[in-house]
């Protein structure tokens, strides 16, 4: 492997700088007036108005902020647990349970991840229609409650991280295939498991589209109410806005800097892998 | 793809001799009828869930948009019954229909090649001997992270006309300010560039990834026959990773002919994207005749459907290279 030179040095810190700078950017006009956002030169250090900005943003009842926060968290939470449990239960069956029909049906799956699920969004509004849950959280929930990526992932990594042998034994110790799961499998699985959940919980909470076509202001997630506030009556309040956005960022950020190697190892791993 | 299940374990214990006095009481149930309903069912119970859960919120509408894109089917006037190909042969005719399609396109262009070529670079900058590995890997990746929506909001002001941010850098450098919403190469510029500022950290991680399964040794003969690293990396490096870039170029696709919340909140919330519909894309023409004004079912559908076949040529190309890749991890 080559020695990084200075040049190379260079060009990272600009490529991040560049990545970092609009996060950035969003805190600052945040802590600023709402003025502050018409100024030139525009505003590039941060001010003391952050507080008085959040108090008028948990204040503004159209956009129903704090309720789309405490949404977005139960939302997200909901689907990640799902999704890793059906996950890991379907990966470690197609990866070391018998049965008849499992390359099909494995590849079925594979298959499922090159579905776009917006080119069902209408039938899907109409199914919602039909269950009665526009404008409820199951609409955001149900659908999303399984991810073919997820099994996907899981079963390539419990193809190498479980030994046959030690499923053998446990069957010989007559244990039964859910507590092979459940004591012998899943805590095999859970760096593999750990990495699915934190992308499942930052995509979850990222989404957009489905949510803001079945959710109203009434019970928005976090970024249904970031489309209110943008575009709605409150347009003029850009302090508002940006400081929406910065405290819609700030979950996802504690978890980046809490668990960012493993998101990391988790996404290079996948290219080897899928 | 060679047989997984031929690895797996081997067959049920159903069969083993009658229970053994010093066997523990559940070993001898396991050999008997529990253990064997036990084995036979359980791999289809734990897969049940995805299948029962996706054909009832995946495919089923998928198929259902085929069926409704048949029909005169609006949400005031409830289903009018066959219409045959009346909204596909509607749609052919439909000047915003082409309009979006053709701006999808344009996009998906402008974005797509420097988002690849940018991240193929930054891996290979990051494929060095490096120190803070992680905090340049960290910061790259950091745009993905965030939500769509949120940073839609903010590079709307950082492209915003009068006062914004990247207006003001280009008059600090002397040039004439831009009016990004105004015309479609600005406006098609500076969605590619919310795209691409989102995808090119992710792309060049799955890019790193690849390059790190590269054996070294290869790079060593390389340079003994004096390549030069540029030489090396376009000659050994990208070659090499050609199956992963082909796995990235259509994954982009994928995301690129769907691309809606960027545009729509360029746009600072608007469905029409722009007052000519400089920048609508296809996915919010397709919102704005079934959401936000006609509720117009059948057509949305037949526009639904007719990407999805466009999708599904590349989709194709994805499986396969998907499973080449498959065949190798498998042994």
């Amino acid at each position: 492997m080559w020695e990084a030179s200075p040049l190379t040095y260079l060009a990272l810190v600009v490529a991040c700088l560049l990545s970092i700078f609009p996060i950035i950017w969003s805190f600052i006009v945040a802590s600023r007036d709402n003025s502050a956002i018409y100024d030139i030169p525009p505003p590039l250090v941060p001010g003391g108005n952050f507080l008085d900005n959040t108090s008028r943003l948990l204040a503004n009842e159209q956009a129903s902020f704090l309720i789309g926060l405490v949404n977005s968290l139960f939302v997200s939470t909901v689907v990640t647990i799902s999704v890793v449990f059906f996950s890991t239960l379907a990966g470690f069956a197609f990866a070391k349970l018998r049965f008849r029909g499992a390359n099909a049906l494995l590849l079925v799956i594979v298959l499922t991840m090159m579905v776009p699920t917006q080119l069902g969004l209408i039938p899907l509004y109409m199914v919602m229609i039909e269950l009665g849950w526009i404008g409820t959280l199951q609409a955001v929930i149900v659908p999303f409650l399984v991810k073919g990526f997820g099994v996907f992932l899981i079963r390539q990594y419990a193809q190498s991280a479980i030994s046959d042998e030690l499923i053998e034994a446990a069957r010989v110790d007559g244990c039964s295939t859910w507590r092979i799961y459940w004591n012998i499998v899943l805590p095999v699985l859970r760096p593999a498991a750990g990495v699915l959940g934190l992308l499942t919980f930052m995509e979850t909470w990222n989404e957009f589209l489905w949510p803001y076509i079945v959710l109203d202001s009434n019970t928005p997630t976090v970024q249904v109410s970031l489309k209110i506030l943008s575009t709605g009556n409150y347009t003029t309040d850009y302090a508002q806005v940006f400081t929406g956005t910065a405290l819609a960022i700030v979950p996802l950020l504690l978890v980046f800097i809490v668990f960012g190697r493993q998101i990391i190892g988790g996404i290079m791993e996948g290219s080897v892998k899928s | 793809m060679p047989d997984p299940v031929r690895t797996a374990e081997s067959p049920p214990r159903a069969t083993a001799p009658p229970a053994q006095p010093k066997r523990s009481r559940r070993t001898a149930r396991r050999a008997g009828r529990f253990g064997q309903f036990d084995t036979k069912a359980s791999p289809y119970l734990y897969i049940a869930p995805f299948f029962v859960l996706f054909g009832l919120f995946g495919l089923f509408p998928l198929i259902y948009t085929a069926y409704v894109s048949f029909r005169d089917w609006t949400l005031t006037g409830g289903d009018n019954g066959f219409v045959g190909l009346a909204n596909y042969s509607e749609m052919l005719s439909d000047d915003r229909f082409w309009n979006a399609l053709f701006n999808t396109f344009g996009i998906f262009i402008v974005a797509t090649v420097p988002q690849l070529l940018l991240a193929l670079l930054l891996a290979n900058w990051l494929n060095k001997k490096l120190r803070f590995r992680t905090a340049f890997r960290m910061g790259i990746l950091l745009p993905n992270i965030t939500s769509v929506a949120a940073v839609g909001i903010v590079f709307g002001f950082i492209f915003a006309d009068r006062f914004g941010l990247l207006t003001w850098l280009l008059d600090v450098v002397g040039l004439d300010p831009i009016e990004w919403r105004n015309s479609r190469p600005a406006a098609w510029t500076a969605i590619s560039i919310m795209v691409d500022w989102r995808w090119i950290g992710y792309n060049s991680l799955i890019y790193l990834g690849a390059m790190q399964a590269i054996p070294k040794d290869i790079y060593e003969s390389a340079s003994l026959d004096g390549a030069s690293p540029s030489r090396q990396f376009w000659r050994l490096t990208v070659p090499l990773i050609q199956p992963t870039i082909v796995f990235t170029a259509i994954i982009s696709t994928i995301g690129g002919m769907q691309l809606f919340t960027e545009p729509l909140l360029f746009g600072y919330g608007r469905i029409q994207g722009g007052a000519l519909n400089e920048f609508q894309t296809i996915a919010m023409y397709i919102y704005e005749r079934t959401f936000d004004s006609n509720y117009d079912y059948g057509y949305g559908s037949a526009m639904s459907w007719t990407l999805f076949l466009v999708i599904i040529l590349f989709a194709l190309g994805n499986f396969l290279a998907v499973r080449r890749s498959l065949r190798g991890s498998t042994k």
